[in-house]
């Protein structure tokens, strides 16, 4: 290999030596592969591969980019299904504002009309415990220690949760089991019409001073 | 009957019912010699199989064992007890091997068996067995299928899958996010690195109780009387608005129950020095902080110089302090629960403000 240089220079033709440095055969897909194909060409595993490769078919490189394509392209799909789960077509949303009827279709005590369609009790008492004053508030149904939702227990006169036992005055007030504070009251007005306007947009914690608020509590 | 079936209802009551496996498990630990015989562990089988078979003639407890939700919690209870007194007896047998200086069990190997054809033959058994067991369960018990769900109706008692029963049986009394999230953590990581923070290296591949009495001891009481008492707790005797019910008590949705609850700053400011609650939040619950201090960096350290000393040389600070926290944050579980229980306490510091609660 010593006079290798000099062989071009002296342009005797020399098939020996240059033979030898010649790769093997190849397809064009594999020529990243093809300096450790050469530099161990004695290595029967890695001649193997090379000989695989001539599919009729498709070239490895070719067979890898339709794999990875494919994979692709599912995957793809896939988030996108997951997207549009996020939208669907119809929305079961109750309206934050509505209004429920007159005051005087409402009995003294805690009412739960609304309960199912809107999520809110509607409890009319002679003499609010922070306003102190004849009228109406609305209760959210939803416990504050996990979410659940209470039920009614008029003949113990108070909110009960079925989940962890938390228990709440009609006021809202949480007095037994896990809840950490008392059920939120949502905004209560008389609309023009003379009707009662719920807003669960607006919502009044006791904790944080909120129910003296007069939006909170409709006085009649 | 009702006389029997009255005795049972008050087992069932929390107090006793956790003081009771508290106390089985100290008796099962300590006499485990006693425990370990044979007959003890027939009888105990033999029992519980009396037990839910005549309590089967009962209308409210055929309604609450016979739930098919509930159903795998009955072979929960055998199986827990059968393999903890048959690992106990193993143990209790190669102890008694270890003291006569005799090899262990695991040692001599005079059962040995070939795997082909005994072991594979006894899976595959096992494998037909199981099949038939389960494809028959599967027709005879109807999935426990609900109404659609309706979020102005929560069902009465709402209740997790059985094995997060135990979870939620812990948001009774605490917070969400200690309950939910620190807690559990904290014990399971517990269960799992205690054992291995111990750098004892006996007991290794074979049955022993001596060797590792510390380890298998906290193990046992965090997995067996914590995890899964309570799921058994959570299972059975939790009813209608998650109030406590025998096994043999009808599910009375008023069934009135007192749970008014008490912080601690309410104790000490307004019950016991009659002063009126402090207008600051950190002065009301500095008593409450005060404790929960000594305990999580008090305690491990009043441990290690009095009952724990010789453990404590043992290990060496760092191992024992890791694991003297892993353990009290694990057995702050039935402290509060107690503590609940006998006074009524709702939360040791309670700054609603700042939406903190232990
Ligand atoms: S969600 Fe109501 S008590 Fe836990």
């Amino acid at each position: 290999m010593a006079d290798e240089p000099n062989v071009p220079a002296s342009g005797t033709p020399a098939p020996k030596p240059a033979a030898k440095p010649a790769p093997p055969s190849v397809p064009p897909g594999l020529a990243g592969k093809t300096t450790s194909a050469a530099a161990a060409p004695r290595r029967p595993a890695a001649k193997k591969k090379v000989e695989d490769d001539t599919s009729p078919l498709l070239s490895r490189r070719g067979w890898i980019g339709l794999a990875w394509g494919s994979f692709t392209a599912a995957s793809a799909a896939g988030l996108a299904a997951t997207g549009r789960f996020m939208f669907p077509n119809v929305l079961n949303e109750p309206p934050q504002q509505f209004r429920i009827g007159f005051p005087d279709e409402y009995a003294p005590g805690v009412d739960e009309r609304w309960k199912d369609r809107f999520g809110v009790w509607i409890v009319r008492t002679p003499s609010d415990m922070v306003q102190e004053a004849a009228g109406f508030y609305a209760l959210l149904v939803t416990c504050t220690h996990l979410g659940c939702t209470p039920n009614w227990l008029s003949a113990e006169d108070k909110f009960k949760c079925p989940c962890h036992g938390s228990g709440f005055r009609p006021t809202g007030i949480n007095f037994e089991g896990p809840a950490p504070r008392p059920l939120e009251r949502a905004r209560i007005v008389l609309a023009e019409d003379g009707q009662i306007l719920v807003d669960k947009a607006q919502k009044f914690q006791f904790e944080l001073g909120q129910w003296a608020d007069p939006e909170s509590f409709l006085r009649v | 009957m009702d006389a029997i079936k009255e005795f049972f209802n008050f087992f069932a009551d929390p107090r006793v019912f956790f003081l009771l496996t508290t106390g089985a498990f100290v008796f099962a630990v300590w006499r485990r010699d006693l425990f370990v015989k044979p007959s003890v562990g027939y009888g105990l089988q033999i029992f519980l199989v009396l037990f839910f078979g005549l309590g089967l003639l009962d209308e409210n407890f055929r309604l609450i064992i016979g739930k098919p939700d509930n159903v795998p919690i009955v072979g929960l209870i055998f199986l827990l007890l059968f393999f903890t007194w048959y690992s106990m007896r193993q143990a209790v047998l190669n102890d008694q091997r270890i003291a006569n200086a005799e090899p262990v069990a695991e040692k001599v190997e005079e059962d040995r068996v070939w795997v082909w054809p005994d072991l594979v033959y006894i899976e595959l058994i096992c494998l037909v067995l199981c099949s038939v067991v389960l494809i028959v369960w599967s027709i005879v018990l109807k999935a426990p299928l609900e109404q659609p769900a309706n979020a102005a109706a929560t069902p009465n008692p709402s209740k997790a899958p059985w094995y997060f029963l135990g979870l939620q049986e812990m948001l009774v009394y605490f917070d969400p996010w200690l309950a939910g999230v620190v807690l559990p953590s904290l014990i399971i990581v517990g269960l799992m690195a205690i054992p291995y923070i111990d750098t004892n290296p006996k007991g290794n591949g074979y049955y022993t109780f001596k060797e590792r009495k510390a380890e298998i001891t906290i193990f046992l009481f965090g997995f067996v009387v914590l995890w899964s008492s309570l799921i058994v707790l959570g299972t059975f005797l939790r009813g209608p608005n998650w109030n406590f019910f025998g096994p043999f008590e009808y599910w009375d949705i008023h069934k009135l129950e007192a749970l008014t609850n008490v912080n601690l700053s309410e104790y000490i400011w307004l019950r016991g020095l009659g002063v009126g609650m402090p207008s600051h939040w950190l002065f009301r619950e500095l008593p409450g902080i005060l404790l929960v201090s000594f305990y999580v960096f008090g305690l491990p350290v009043v441990f290690a110089r009095t009952v724990f000393k010789r453990y404590y040389e043992k290990l060496g600070p760092a191992r024992f302090y890791v694991t003297a926290f892993l353990f009290l944050s694990m057995l702050s579980l039935p402290v509060k629960m107690l503590a609940r229980w006998l006074f009524n306490l709702k939360y040791v510091v309670a700054i609603g403000e700042l939406f903190f609660n232990i």
